[in-house]
C-alpha cells in the first residue's frame, strides 16, 4: 500500500515535470503573446523590446524554462500579465483555489447526493416508468452545453427565487480566515457571511454538477443492476434479511467501486466545467482565472493553474485509488 | 414453436441458437429497442436537415437583409415577421435561415472531430496494441500525460494555440482531446487478444504479423470503438460551442454553426434569449440523438447481454 502510493507519486512528479516541459513550449507558441497583450497593438518596437527584454522572452526557451524552473522551486512563478496584472501567479492561485475548490465541493456533493440514490431507485425500478424517465433525464443532462444551462439558471432561476447571480460574496464585512468563505463565517461565528457564501454558491454549483450527476447517476445504476443479479443478493434475501440490511451491506456497498471511480473522473470535467460556470457567474475562482488568461495570453498565470489542475486532478485519482481499499476488503488482502 | 410465428422468426431463431456474429445478432435486438430507434430518426433528420438545408431555408443565411431594423443602441434586432418566422440575429440575417442551414457546419464539426480522433487513436492503439515492448511503453506514456489533463481543459489549451481560429483549428482542438480515448480502448483490446485462441491459430496456421493484426485483431476490437465515436459526435458538437463561447471558436460567422450561434451571443442572453435557445435547443436534441444510438449501441454489442 504504502509503496504503491510512492510510486503513484514518483510518477506523479515525471508527469508534472514532462507537463511543465511541454506547456512551456506550448504557451510560447501562442499567438499574441503578453507583450502584444500588455502594451497593446499599437506599441512602438521599442517599447515592445523593452519589455520583451524585461520578461526575459528574449532568450532561448530551454534557457527560459531553466530559469522558471529554479524560481518554481522557490515558489516564484511570474507575475501575472493579464488576470490581475502585477499580481504573483502564486497568489492568485492561493486566492481563487478555494473559490473553486467550495464550488466543485458543493457541486460534487449534489452530484452525488441525487445520482447515488436516484440511481439506486432507478436500478430497483428496472424498466418502470421512473427508471426511463430518470434515464432520459440524465442523458438530457449530458446533452446540454454547460454554460447556456448556467446562463438559464442564472437568468431564471436567480431573478424568480432572489438568489444572487455574480461574485463569490456581497461587499459585506467579513474576516478572512481560510480563504473558503463558507468556513471563514462558522469559524469566525459570522453566520450571515456563510449564508451569504452559500447563496452564492447554489446556481453555479447545480450549474457545474449536471453532468457529474448524470454520469454518476448512470454508473450507480449499472453497477446496482449487475450486483443485483448476483447469487449473495438472493442467499442474503433467501436468509430472510431485512431490506435495509440487504441494501446497505450487500449491493450498496458492491456497487460503491464503479460508483468512485466515477466520482474520481470526474474532478476533472469539474475543472473544465468551472472554466465555463464561473465565467458565466463571474465567479473569481481558477476557471475564471484560466478563462480570462486564456483571452489575455497570461502565460505564469495559465501555466500555473493548468499544472495545478493537473496535480488535483492525478492527486485525486490517486486518492480514489487508495479508497478502494477501504471499501473493498478484497482488495485490501492483496 | 408457439403459434402465429412466421418462417422467417424461426429461421431466425434457429440462427441465433446456432450461433450468429455480434454484429448480427447486436442488429437484431437493435431494431427492436424503440431507445435506439428514437436516436437514429433524430440523426436520420439531422444529416437529411443538413444536407437539403440550401433548399430548404427560405433566404441566404449570410446576407444582412434585415440590417435597418438592427438599432445597436437600442439593442433591437428584427422581430419575427412575414417572411422571416424566426425574425433576424444580431446582423439582421434570417434567423430560421441560419439555424437551418447552421445544422450542416455543425454535421461538419462533429463528425470531422470523431474522424479525426478516431484516426489518430487507431495509428496509437494498434502501434501500442500490436507491437508491445518500447512501443506499448512510449506510446502510453505520451497518452498517460494527455490523459491526465482534463479534457476540455486541454481542449482550449490546443484551441488557443492558434494565431487564427477557424472551423478547423476548433474541429482540430475538440479532436486532440479524444485520441488518447480511442488509443486506449484499443489498445485494450488489442492486448486482450494478443493471447486468444484465434491469433495463435492464425500464427500457428503462418499467417504473416501484418495480416494477424489488420484481418484478425483490428475487427475484433473495433465494438467499443464503434460506441465511443458514436459518443464523441455528441461530445465534439458540445465541446466546439464551449470553444466559441470562451472565445477560442471560429471568428468568422457568415456560415453558420450551432455551437458558434450559442457561443457568440452570450452578451445578449438576458435580452434576446431565443438567439441562445434555438441553437441550444438543436444541439441538445442531436447530441441526444446520437448519445441515445451510442448507449444503446454499447448494450446491444456487449456479449452479456446476448441470449
Amino acid at each position: 500500500m504504502l509503496r504503491y502510493t510512492i510510486r503513484r507519486l514518483i510518477q506523479l512528479v515525471g508527469v508534472v515535470l514532462v507537463l511543465s516541459m511541454l506547456l512551456f513550449a506550448w504557451l510560447r507558441l501562442l499567438p499574441g503573446g503578453p507583450v502584444s497583450a500588455l502594451l497593446g497593438e499599437r506599441a512602438t518596437p521599442e517599447s515592445r523590446e523593452a519589455l520583451t527584454k524585461q520578461l526575459g522572452l528574449d532568450q532561448p526557451i530551454f534557457v527560459q524554462y531553466f530559469k522558471f524552473l529554479g524560481r518554481a522551486a522557490t515558489g516564484d512563478f511570474g507575475v501575472s500579465t493579464g488576470v490581475q496584472p502585477g499580481d504573483s501567479a502564486l497568489d492568485i492561485f492561493l486566492q481563487r483555489f478555494p473559490a473553486t475548490i467550495e464550488l466543485s465541493f458543493f457541486a460534487i456533493v449534489i452530484a452525488i447526493a441525487v445520482g447515488v440514490p436516484l440511481g439506486y431507485l432507478a436500478a430497483k425500478r428496472r424498466g418502470g416508468w421512473f427508471d426511463n424517465l430518470s434515464v432520459v433525464g440524465s442523458l438530457i443532462g449530458v446533452a446540454v452545453p454547460v454554460f447556456f444551462l448556467a446562463y438559464l439558471l442564472k437568468d431564471v432561476a436567480s431573478s424568480s427565487l432572489g438568489l444572487p447571480s455574480q461574485g463569490r460574496q456581497d461587499a459585506i464585512d467579513a474576516t478572512r480566515v481560510t480563504g473558503f468563505f463558507t468556513l471563514d463565517g462558522l469559524i469566525t461565528g459570522e453566520f450571515d457571511a456563510t449564508l451569504n457564501a452559500l447563496e452564492h454558491l447554489i446556481l453555479p454549483a447545480i450549474a457545474l454538477a449536471t453532468i457529474p450527476f448524470a454520469v454518476i447517476f448512470r454508473i450507480t445504476r449499472a453497477a446496482v443492476l449487475d450486483v443485483l443479479d448476483e447469487d449473495f443478493v438472493r442467499t442474503a434475501e433467501a436468509k430472510g434479511l431485512t431490506a435495509p440490511v440487504i441494501r446497505r451491506r450487500h449491493v450498496l456497498r458492491n456497487a460503491m467501486l464503479p460508483v468512485v471511480t466515477t466520482i474520481g473522473l470526474q474532478t476533472g470535467a469539474l475543472l473544465s466545467g468551472a472554466v465555463l460556470t464561473e465565467k458565466v457567474f463571474s465567479f473569481a475562482g481558477v476557471g475564471q482565472a484560466l478563462a480570462i488568461g486564456f483571452e489575455r495570453r497570461d502565460y505564469p498565470v495559465l501555466l500555473l493553474l493548468i499544472i495545478m489542475a493537473t496535480i488535483v486532478y492525478v492527486v485525486v485519482n490517486l486518492l480514489v485509488d487508495l479508497s478502494y481499499a477501504l471499501i473493498d476488503p478484497r482488495i485490501r488482502t492483496r | 414453436m408457439a403459434l402465429g410465428v412466421t418462417k422467417k422468426e424461426k429461421i431466425d431463431g434457429l440462427a441465433e441458437s446456432a450461433g450468429v456474429s455480434l454484429a448480427a445478432s447486436a442488429w437484431k435486438r437493435l431494431r427492436r429497442s424503440p431507445v435506439f430507434l428514437i436516436g437514429a430518426t433524430i440523426i436520420g433528420i439531422f444529416v437529411a436537415l443538413s444536407l437539403l438545408s440550401p433548399w430548404l431555408a427560405p433566404h441566404n443565411p449570410s446576407e444582412p437583409m434585415l440590417i435597418e431594423q438592427v438599432v445597436k443602441a437600442r439593442n433591437e434586432i428584427p422581430p419575427p415577421q412575414p417572411g422571416h418566422p424566426l425574425g433576424g440575429d444580431l446582423q439582421g440575417r434570417d434567423f430560421l435561415s441560419r439555424l437551418l442551414v447552421g445544422s450542416q457546419q455543425t454535421l461538419i464539426v462533429g463528425v470531422g472531430a470523431t474522424l479525426i480522433g478516431l484516426a489518430g487513436g487507431l495509428i496509437l492503439g494498434t502501434l501500442a496494441g500490436a507491437l508491445g515492448g518500447w512501443v506499448d511503453s512510449v506510446v502510453m506514456r505520451i497518452v498517460d500525460v494527455m490523459l491526465s489533463l482534463p479534457s476540455l481543459l486541454l481542449a482550449f489549451s490546443i484551441a488557443a494555440m492558434f494565431a487564427k481560429p477557424s472551423q478547423f483549428t476548433v474541429i482540430l482542438a475538440v479532436s486532440i482531446v479524444q485520441i488518447p480515448v480511442f488509443a486506449r480502448l484499443l489498445r485494450g483490446s488489442m492486448l486482450a487478444q494478443r493471447h486468444s485462441d484465434h491469433v495463435l491459430a492464425a500464427t500457428a496456421l503462418g499467417v504473416k504479423k501484418n495480416a494477424i493484426v489488420f484481418r484478425h485483431m483490428l475487427p475484433n476490437s473495433l465494438s467499443p470503438v464503434i460506441v465511443q465515436s458514436t459518443l464523441v459526435l455528441a461530445t465534439a458538437i458540445i465541446e466546439a460551442a464551449a470553444l466559441s463561447f470562451l472565445g477560442l471558436g471560429n471568428p468568422d460567422d457568415r456560415i453558420p454553426e450551432w455551437g458558434q450561434m450559442l457561443g457568440d451571443v452570450q452578451n445578449v442572453f438576458d435580452t434576446h434569449p431565443h438567439l441562445a435557445a434555438w441553437p441550444a435547443v438543436c444541439i441538445i436534441i442531436v447530441a441526444l440523438g446520437f448519445t441515445l444510438m451510442g448507449e444503446t449501441l454499447r448494450e446491444a454489442l456487449d456479449p452479456k447481454n446476448r441470449r
